[in-house]
């Protein structure tokens, strides 16, 4: 594989106001490579989605981003309790989030139907106490 | 189009200018660097917001913009105050005393910036309507925040409200109207704004959104504003009625005033250039959900917080509110202007990727990688002593082709502290041994002429560093 780069992002649990600083970061790297604002909106949505997961259900995690000639994938790893029913939770506007959590307007439900309808592959491997690792691909 | 892309009205003061690094890590698209000593701006990032004329202590950032002498370039001339000149007068009661005012300082004619700002409100709640589905507008008012849409924000371009600014409309009724009156051609006359800040001179110049304005000069408002003073002590009977906007015209100056205008429920109303960042950011995440309309201005305040105003943003704020208090809402309406032929936008506005390190993706992706090892050799205290804000920025520049490694402190003390240690050795040795071997023996005159280099670099940098990107 030629020209890859990869960013690694440690994200804070419990921490909902630093919640999108990777994404962030990441955008504004895409536009210094001059990826399409297509692809970099794309990117935005699903990695923050991804991020407010983390930070509500799983106590933070590490977010690997890599960039090639032909996508950029996005590893989000976490060591939370994992997801017991993956169709449930694909569902949109299924939520297992706490109520507190929903009073700060999070926990729609459209957390991981965004992720899935905004990149163009997605993997999802969960271990019920062990943690979540989601793989996602938007195409360049 | 495009004449010149990248054109601004803040400048650097050389003569003034210290070299201390205030503006650089105040300017909100990390667009100066410090060289030589000397400030740098460099145009294709700079937005014209003037954070840097705000923040400089030495006052070495200025605002170019045009003397109130260009009346005399013209045969008739009409003044286009912005609603933020009336703000800037104590206990103004009338609009009228102002706009008299103007007309004994030497205009021919007045024509208020608020009247066509009351077009614009009623074209925008208009459009806003009928494209309800393409919801959440930005609106395009305030130019810093269209330039800076245009370098950093390439998926919010198509948010921006299509329609033509307050002033730019201003300028084509009152040309329309001085040529009926008078008979005169159009370059006769001069339409000459009143600004309140740098963002509209450089917009005067090289429009956004359209081919050419209609604007012939602008003049600053902190120059106009004491010559209209002795003009003011007059009997108000006897005043020429002249004005002719309400309450949603005026308030436009304050922040939150064009959003008045809509009379939506669903807004966003942010001041400041690094509050309307963040919105930016926001919005381009889509974090922000259920707005119709986004009203951004660069200046705290509003546009009575410019560069080129005299009174404090906020008391401004307080004046504007109390001089409309009693003001209907509204006195203009797009079907009694006939003048305007065309309140929407002729030209698209394209993304200009300034940031974008290579000229292709592959040459971007090795030079982004290129700035990552060289950020990771930085020691991320973003002093600033290279002349860049931050040591990432360095890491581009050097990237770029702008700046060296050793411009950075530290890495050039570790340098001079390793080819040292390393000249240590070696003459070390050759006590020991009596002599060194030519292999050696060259490489410590290497690590000489080396060091004498890398030491000299402190003294007379204009000899060692080439030209910065301005």
């Amino acid at each position: 594989m030629s020209g890859q780069l990869t960013f690694t992002y440690t994200i804070d649990g419990d921490d909902f106001t630093r919640a999108g600083e990777a994404s962030s970061s990441v955008k504004n790297k895409l536009k210094m490579l001059g990826v399409s604002s297509d692809a970099i909106r794309k990117v935005a949505i699903a990695m923050y989605e991804g991020e407010i997961n983390m930070v509500i259900h799983a106590d933070g995690g590490t977010i690997t981003v890599s960039v090639s000639d032909d996508d950029i994938t996005m590893v989000l790893a976490d060591k939370g309790p994992g997801i017991p029913d993956i169709d449930k939770a694909m569902q949109e506007g299924y939520s297992t989030a706490r109520e507190d959590v929903r009073s700060l307007g999070f926990g729609a439900g459209m957390g991981l139907p965004n992720m899935k309808r905004f990149t163009d592959e997605m993997q999802i491997n969960t271990v019920i106490g062990k943690g979540t690792t989601i793989t996602m691909k938007v195409y360049l | 189009m495009n004449k010149n892309k990248f054109m601004r009205s803040v400048r650097l003061k050389e003569s003034a200018c210290q070299g201390c690094i205030n503006c650089i890590k105040h300017c909100p698209t990390q667009a100066i660097r410090v060289h030589n000593g000397k400030a740098h701006i460099i145009d294709k990032f700079c937005i014209d917001c003037g954070r840097c004329i705000r923040y400089c202590p030495h006052h070495a950032k200025i605002a170019v913009y045009d003397p109130l002498s260009v009346i005399n370039n013209f045969k008739y001339t009409v003044a286009l105050p912005a609603p933020s000149l009336y703000a800037q007068y104590n206990n103004l009661t009338n609009v009228d005393i102002v706009l008299n005012a103007l007309l004994k300082l030497g205009f021919d004619d007045v024509y208020e910036v608020s009247a066509a700002a009351e077009l614009v409100s009623e074209a925008s709640r208009q459009y806003i309507k009928e494209h309800a589905e393409e919801a959440p507008f930005i609106s395009s008012a305030c130019p810093s925040v269209i330039r800076l849409i245009r370098v950093k924000f390439p998926s919010l371009i198509s948010r921006l409200l299509p329609i033509k600014a307050p002033v730019e409309v201003a300028a084509e009724i009152a040309r329309a109207r001085a040529m009926q009156k008078t008979g005169l051609k159009p370059e006769e006359i001069g339409i000459i704004f009143i600004s309140p800040c740098p963002s509209k001179v450089s917009y005067a110049k090289s429009p956004l959104g359209i081919e050419k304005s209609n604007i012939d000069n602008v003049v600053a408002i902190k120059d106009v504003y004491p010559l209209l003073l002795p003009h003011m002590r007059h009997d108000e009977s006897q005043l020429v009625p002249l004005s002719h906007s309400g309450r949603i015209g005026i308030g436009w100056s304050n922040a939150g005033g064009e959003v008045a205008g809509l009379l939506a429920d669903n807004y966003l109303a942010a001041d400041g250039i690094v509050n309307i960042l963040r919105v930016l950011e926001e919005l381009e995440d889509e974090k922000l959900h259920g707005l119709t309309f986004v009203e951004l201005s660069a200046c705290n305040g509003g546009c009575v917080g410019g560069t080129l105003t005299v009174e404090n943003a906020y008391i401004a704020t307080t004046k504007t509110k109390r001089l409309v208090k009693y003001q209907p809402v509204s006195k203009n309406h797009l079907a009694d202007n006939p003048e305007v032929s065309n309140i929407y936008w002729a030209d698209d506005v394209e993304y200009e990727p300034v940031f974008r390190l290579g000229n292709t993706f592959k040459e971007s992706l090795k030079m982004m990688s290129d700035v990552e090892d060289l950020t990771a050799r930085f020691p991320g205290l973003d002093c600033g002593s290279c002349g860049a804000p931050t040591c990432q920025t360095l890491a581009e520049d050097i990237v770029r082709g702008d700046a060296t490694p050793n411009d950075c402190i530290y890495v050039l003390r570790a340098n001079i502290a390793d080819l040292s240690r390393k000249i240590e050795n070696l003459t070390a040795n050759r006590e020991t041994n009596g002599s060194l071997s030519d292999s050696d023996s060259e490489l410590l005159d290497s690590y000489i002429r080396t060091l004498t280099a890398e030491l000299a670099s402190f003294g007379v940098p204009e000899h060692t560093r080439k030209e910065g990107a301005d």
